[in-house]
């Protein structure tokens, strides 16, 4: 039926334009699929990329349209290099990026390996422990705004439970040595399952036959635990850190939405940083450079660590 | 069969007519953007009236005030046609003037005799003018405001804690006229057990997102001696922003915020700070003047629990106030400039702004302020009238947005993270803000 249709379009087709489809090679029609695609992708990705390496060549302010904009050569880019704020933002998301991939990679992975043992309600556990992730950002933070509340706050009502410190003087989001840490543990709680779920997949693609093999071996658990599971999940787990670590390195809702980059400015992370000169100080052709930075950064440090992944892979 | 359809064809030409004509009524409406709080409630119905004399619909854009500054200066700056009227932040002015997003209203005044005489001087200069000080008006003075601060009167009259009080700092407890004695006040109220709960000294404006810290810090230094610029010599900030005078009022604001605020008040603005006083937690707030309608119909802390003061005055006696509040402008963007003049012509009438008053808005009109029954028209009318006449403002400058960004950088460093000493912060905001006129090639 579907072919007499085809064939009744064909035949019905004018004889010029059906010359003209019958010449366009495999190539060309592929290249007719994809140019939408391509086209949206220049329009909304690669276009805005080359104007902003343009606009962070020069001191165009967003809410100054009428002014004259000036070409300031590198002047922006050394401006950002010596300007000690932003170094110390930087320094803030290495930490933050840091700590956030040891404590998702320390206990995903630990979690997955538990999961893993196919325990009886595993599959209820998983889902249980996955709830996190479903949640949007902002209510995750709004959330956990309330928990850390020094004066109603559950949070604060637990650990002063334990530890006998009074309530009121947990305060997580107001304290500067606290803070980085409230946010470290908001972003653990939320992602750590998304790790779990990456390494259990590592986890469950090592064949049995293997571990059966140790086993005959008399290889300890221990002994499989390091020769065997670790190494076979390794590009898995060095993956989660990658996903995660771009994520981390960009990080802004959380950061927002719970502490607004203070006290001070002992949260504020580049990202804070980055939208508090183009959106709030209207600074758009420094912003530009900064975020330019920012791109080169990560994409050198992807760069170099999805070599070191290829190198663990093809061991 | 023909009948019906002729029946059909009339219906349905009297249901096209009807859309063209209720169109056309609607063609007219005026868009009036602004922040979401209660004087944009007391502005919807006052405008009722406005649609009831011209025939001209209001339609209202109100945006909570943390996104109030992003969301309308996007606006602005993408020459938008959302707002036909736009009631912005007295530190707009600068930019949206020389950006031409206001229409200037000189010639319009001058037709409409409209005289700006006839406002509180400091909310002509606040709001309307641009450049400073010189007859260049591109706002109608629409919402007076200013920071002042209310106090727990029933908690203040308790005649245990008057004598407890009396005993401890020698004076009567009562609203304090220094800011030596309002801290002393607030630090005899830190973790006091009032009617079996535990209370705080005071709540003080600690915001880092937007604006609340400097406009709580501000507050505090201009009494202390702080000054944006020599007099004689403009921009030139050195030994005026961070002089000694200045360093010790940041010292004293962080001291108040050290000492006498509730645990973890460390992103307070005005939302914040009327939460803590309602729920009954603190014995003094500082906040914005149109807070204070709110506040007085409150069941459990308004009526007679509540007392009014102005902002208290400095150690060389010197007393001044942070100024808030808006002016009302045509947005030169706008397709229905002509009838959102009609809006100002309107709004600018002595009844209408005795109205205002009424119903919660803070009039700006000298005939209304000055009139004999106004001190006693609200309890809290005579703090706004001694408290506007006080006031000082931030910067105004087309570059504000920059200036204001490194001051609630400085000061939320200094105050709340306790980084460095004032006199740093203060000579961190002379590096920031000269840097910021520099960009702008003012110095």
């Amino acid at each position: 039926m579907l072919n007499r249709t085809a064939d009744n379009v064909a035949r019905a087709t004018p004889e010029p334009l059906a010359r003209k489809v019958r010449g366009i090679s495999d190539k060309g029609l592929a290249w007719l699929f994809i140019s939408p695609t391509i086209l949206l992708l220049l329009a909304i990705n690669i276009f805005p990329l080359f104007w902003a390496i343009y606009l962070s060549f020069t001191n165009f302010r967003a809410n100054r349209p009428n002014e004259v904009v000036k070409n300031l050569g590198f002047s922006n880019y050394q401006r950002i290099l010596g300007d000690q704020d932003i170094w110390i933002a930087m320094q803030t998301t290495a930490h933050f990026v840091f700590w956030t991939i040891l404590l998702q990679t320390l206990i995903g992975f630990t979690l997955a390996w538990l999961i893993d043992r196919k325990f009886r309600g595993h599959a209820f556990w998983t889902t249980l422990i996955l709830v996190p992730m479903m949640l949007s950002p902002a209510v995750v933070g709004n959330f956990w705004r309330f928990l850390y509340e020094p004066q109603i706050g559950l949070f604060s009502y637990v650990i002063s439970f334990v530890s006998g410190i009074p309530p009121t003087n947990i305060q997580m989001l107001s304290n500067v040595s606290l803070a980085p840490w409230s946010i470290v543990i908001v972003d653990t709680w939320m992602w750590t399952p998304y790790v779990m779920l990456i390494c259990l997949a590592g986890l469950r693609s090592i064949p049995e036959y293997i571990y059966e093999a140790a086993e005959v071996d008399r290889a300890s658990n221990w002994r499989q635990f390091w020769s065997i599971t670790l190494p076979m999940a390794l590009p898995f787990i060095m993956l989660a850190v990658l996903f995660r670590g771009i994520e981390n390195f960009k990080m802004f809702d959380m950061v927002n939405l719970l502490t607004g980059g203070g006290p001070g400015s002992t949260t504020e992370v580049a990202s804070i940083t980055l939208k508090r000169q183009a959106f709030e100080s209207w600074r758009t052709g420094y912003s530009s450079a900064f975020a330019i930075i920012l791109f080169v950064a990560v994409f050198g440090l992807a760069n170099i660590y999805v070599k070191a992944l290829n190198k663990v892979k093809q061991r | 069969m023909k009948s019906s359809l002729k029946l059909a064809l009339g219906l349905a030409s009297a249901a096209l007519a009807s859309t063209a004509v209720s169109n056309a009524a609607h063609a007219e409406d005026l868009t009036l953007c602004w922040a979401a709080w209660d004087p944009a409630n007391a502005l919807v119905e006052l405008s009722k009236d406005f649609t009831k004399e011209t025939g001209i619909g209001m339609k209202f854009e109100f945006v909570p005030w943390t996104n109030y500054a992003d969301r309308f200066l996007n606006e602005l700056n993408s020459h938008g046609k959302l707002c036909d009227l736009i009631i912005g932040d007295s530190q707009w002015i600068g930019g949206a003037a020389e950006n031409g997003h206001y229409v200037k209203l000189n010639d319009f005044f001058d037709k409409e005799k409209i005289s700006m005489d006839d406002f509180v001087p400091a909310t002509v200069v606040g709001y309307s003018e641009w450049p400073k000080n010189t007859p260049n008006y591109w706002a109608l003075p629409a919402m007076g405001d200013v920071v002042g601060w209310t106090y727990r009167k029933d908690w203040f009259s308790k005649p245990e804690l008057q004598k407890e009080f009396k005993e401890k700092y020698g004076w009567d407890l009562g609203p304090p006229a220094t800011f030596d004695q309002l801290k002393q006040i607030a630090e005899f109220f830190q973790k006091r057990q009032i009617d079996g709960k535990t209370v705080y000294g005071a709540s003080i404006y600690t915001e880092r997102g937007s604006e609340g810290i400097t406009m709580g810090a501000m507050d505090v230094l201009y009494s202390y001696g702080f000054q944006y610029e020599n007099p004689k010599k403009p921009y030139e900030m050195e030994g005026f922003v961070n002089s000694e005078k200045s360093a010790k009022g940041l010292e004293f604001y962080k001291a108040l915020y050290d000492c006498c605020t509730p645990p973890g008040a460390s992103n307070s603005y005005m939302g914040e700070g009327v939460d803590a006083f309602k729920s009954g937690q603190v014995a003094m707030h500082m906040n914005f003047a149109f807070t204070w309608p709110g506040l007085q119909k409150d069941e459990n802390v308004g009526g007679d629990k509540i007392g009014y003061f102005v902002n208290p005055k400095g150690p060389d006696g010197d007393q001044f106030a942070q100024l808030g509040g808006q002016g009302i402008s045509v947005v030169s963007y706008s397709d229905k400039q002509e009838s959102a003049l009609k809006y100002i012509k309107w709004f600018a009438n002595k009844d209408v702004q005795a109205k205002w008053w009424s119903l919660g808005g803070y009039s700006c009109l000298n005939a209304v302020v000055k009139d004999p029954k106004f001190p006693a028209s609200q309890p809290y009318a005579q703090t706004f009238l001694d408290s506007m006449a006080i006031v000082k403002d931030f910067w105004a400058e087309p570059s504000y947005a920059p200036l204001l960004q490194a001051s609630q950088k400085r000061f939320h460093d200094y105050v709340v993270a306790g980084q460095g000493s004032a006199k740093d912060a203060l000579d961190g905001l002379v590096k920031d803000w000269s840097q910021v006129f520099q960009d702008d090639g003012k110095m």
